[in-house]
């Protein structure tokens, strides 16, 4: 017993070093509207880190672009075929929604002017990402806890050594001080039991019970972030699939997977977690529908098969003159495939236990981003704005 | 769902939706400011979620005059609003996301939304800047809005509907948390909407 959990810290310690030394190889061009030198200057080759942020790499790209830049304030943004990248979102996740076949090096463009502010909130360097990264930190905690005391109350010592940990892809400085916030891991048997309690006081923690036992607090919810893109549904290679244009095509799922103790399996599946997050595009299977649910909403006489009106949910209908008749929406949403599923990088197997993914695959602010391809025979009807 | 209760000032999404559409009822039966136009419910047409049950909250069109000029003021002043509610699956409560536009329809920058704040948030956005209201990517739209940022609202819900009985917890969850957060981003809210909610429900 204290074997196994032995190995399975070596195992975890393995990858998280994995995770932590992964990066993306970019190659960075100027943009044309920003060059003011002949020759236009060489691309400038870096490696992103896959749990980086893309503004924290603009001191380095500006000092190889500085002599060509035009005089100014600088507002830097980064692009992709096109498409401005949105910054608050790690690179590797980046990297693997938009590049359906992964692209090495990396070919983006770097904006200094011209900040697309529309589409993009606004950056202000370091102190936004640090922001971005501790409101996220903070979420996660609130969704595994239950509250966000752990990261609030941290002191400002605390949080300027974590955020120097992550930004310098340090992790043996981020456990010291992230162990403490006692995020994880999530455990099968639905506790989590962090390992660091011993030797520290549960000053700030309420519910700790402060000494040298365990700290063992019911496993409910985890937290996912899933990016949904839709693909041609005829594609045979993922190499073909047409560039991202617009965000509006990736649909992000801000949302914790929870875990229910009657599920009545030894262990909960990826694809059983993703079939309880994206109902609509696993519906369609022959095989069971997830049983966790109590009371699926039933369409009986709207549907001419079980594809659309599978939403596995305790939560009553409302207004049953609305979604009692068949919708476009529903209709729509036949024929999707889940084509591919990623997550650091890696196709992940959809059998693996999902809360090893979670323990394992996390980013450091403990959230889990899922890249998922769907391939869509329908384009949806966008929603107006 | 996950142990969604009220009494910890958190709603599950069931609750969300149903104390929404008894405000919208109820905005149509008060006496409301003859500037504020009606709150409507906005489905939700993201790929990959269920569509019948989520959606948004939503006062658009809302029409302010900054630094308190009347009438005169040219048509350019004018700031118009829109303000969504959207239920955070993360915190479990409702969090609210706002834009100005001006009249010719360009998105007004957060010094200009500063002009229609009252006194005592400007203060707090001083204070905090980067975690009281924030920009943010609306969950729907994928575009950037302001919001409030939500990690503090169910200890505030907590306090706020602790007189209430239970039974009319869910339905008066939203106008409670309305008439608090209405005041930190200077939206006038009757008092109606919260007060005199249990006797005009019939």
């Amino acid at each position: 017993m204290a074997a196994q959990r032995d190995d399975e810290a070596g195992w975890s310690a393995e990858a998280a070093r994995r995770v932590w030394g992964g990066a993306v190889p970019l190659q960075v061009h100027l943009h044309d509207a920003d060059v003011t030198t002949l020759p236009p200057p060489p691309p400038f080759l870096t490696l992103g880190p896959r749990i980086g942020y893309l503004p924290l790499l603009v001191p380095i790209i500006k000092a190889h672009f500085s002599s060509t830049l035009p005089p100014g304030i600088d507002t830097v943004w980064f692009e992709y075929k096109g498409l401005p990248l949105k910054w608050y979102i790690p690179i590797g996740v980046l990297y693997d929604i938009l590049c359906a076949d992964p692209e090495r090096p990396w070919n983006l463009t770097v904006h200094f002017r011209g900040y697309p502010s529309e589409i993009l909130t606004p950056c202000d360097g370091e102190d936004s990402v640090k922001w971005s990264y501790m409101n996220s930190l903070k979420e996660a905690a609130f969704i595994i806890t239950g509250n966000s005391k752990n990261v609030m109350n941290m002191s400002q010592a605390d949080q300027g050594a974590l955020w120097q940990s992550v930004m310098k892809g340090n992790l043996d400085g981020y456990m010291n001080i992230s162990t403490r916030l006692k995020l994880g891991p999530f455990e099968e048997d639905c506790l989590v039991r962090t390992s660091s309690v011993e030797g520290q006081q549960g000053s700030d923690e309420p519910e700790s019970p402060g000494s040298g036992k365990p700290f063992i607090l019911w496993l409910g919810r985890v937290p996912v972030r899933l990016y949904v893109r839709s693909v041609q549904e005829d594609l045979y290679d993922l190499e073909d699939a047409l560039p991202v244009g617009d965000w509006e095509s990736i649909s992000y799922i801000n949302r914790p997977f929870e875990v229910r103790r009657e599920e009545g399996r030894s262990y909960i599946t990826l694809e059983h977690a993703l079939k309880t997050l994206l109902p609509e595009f696993f519906s369609s299977k022959a095989s069971r529908i997830p049983d966790d649910s109590e009371t699926a909403p039933q369409a009986p006489d709207s549907a001419p098969n079980d594809d659309s009106d599978v939403t596995p949910r305790s939560c009553e209908k409302l207004e049953s003159s609305a979604s009692s008749s068949p919708q476009e929406a529903n209709v729509a949403n036949k024929d999707k495939i889940v084509k591919l599923v990623r997550v650091q990088g890696i196709e992940v197997d959809m059998d693996i236990p999902f809360l090893w993914v979670a323990n394992n695959l996390k980013n450091p602010e403990c959230y889990l981003h899922i890249c998922v391809y769907v391939g869509t025979r329908k384009r949806e009807p966008k929603d107006g704005r | 769902m996950g142990g969604s209760s009220i009494g910890e000032g958190t709603l599950s999404l069931g609750d969300f939706v149903a104390s929404a559409k008894a405000l919208i009822e109820k905005w149509k039966v008060i006496d409301v400011e003859d500037s504020l136009p009606d709150w409507q419910w906005k489905p939700c047409g993201k790929t990959g979620v269920p569509s019948e049950e989520e959606g948004y909250l939503a006062l658009e069109g809302v029409y302010r005059n900054p630094g308190g000029r009347h009438a005169q003021s040219s048509s350019e002043c004018v700031h118009i609003y829109d303000y969504h509610v959207v239920y955070s699956f993360s915190y479990k409560v409702p969090v609210l996301y706002f834009q100005g536009h001006q009249a010719g329809g360009q998105l007004l920058t957060l010094d200009e939304i500063k002009e229609d704040l009252p006194s005592h948030s400007l203060k707090l956005l001083g204070e905090s800047k980067w975690t009281f209201i924030t920009w943010e990517e609306h969950p729907h739209f994928s575009r950037p809005w302001f919001t409030l940022h939500p990690c503090g609202t169910s200890d505030c819900m907590k306090l706020l509907l602790e007189g209430v009985e239970n039974k009319d917890q869910h339905v008066q969850y939203l106008p409670a948390w309305l008439s608090v957060v209405g005041q930190a981003v200077g939206l006038k809210i009757p008092l109606e909407l919260y007060a005199s909610g249990l006797k005009t429900q019939e």
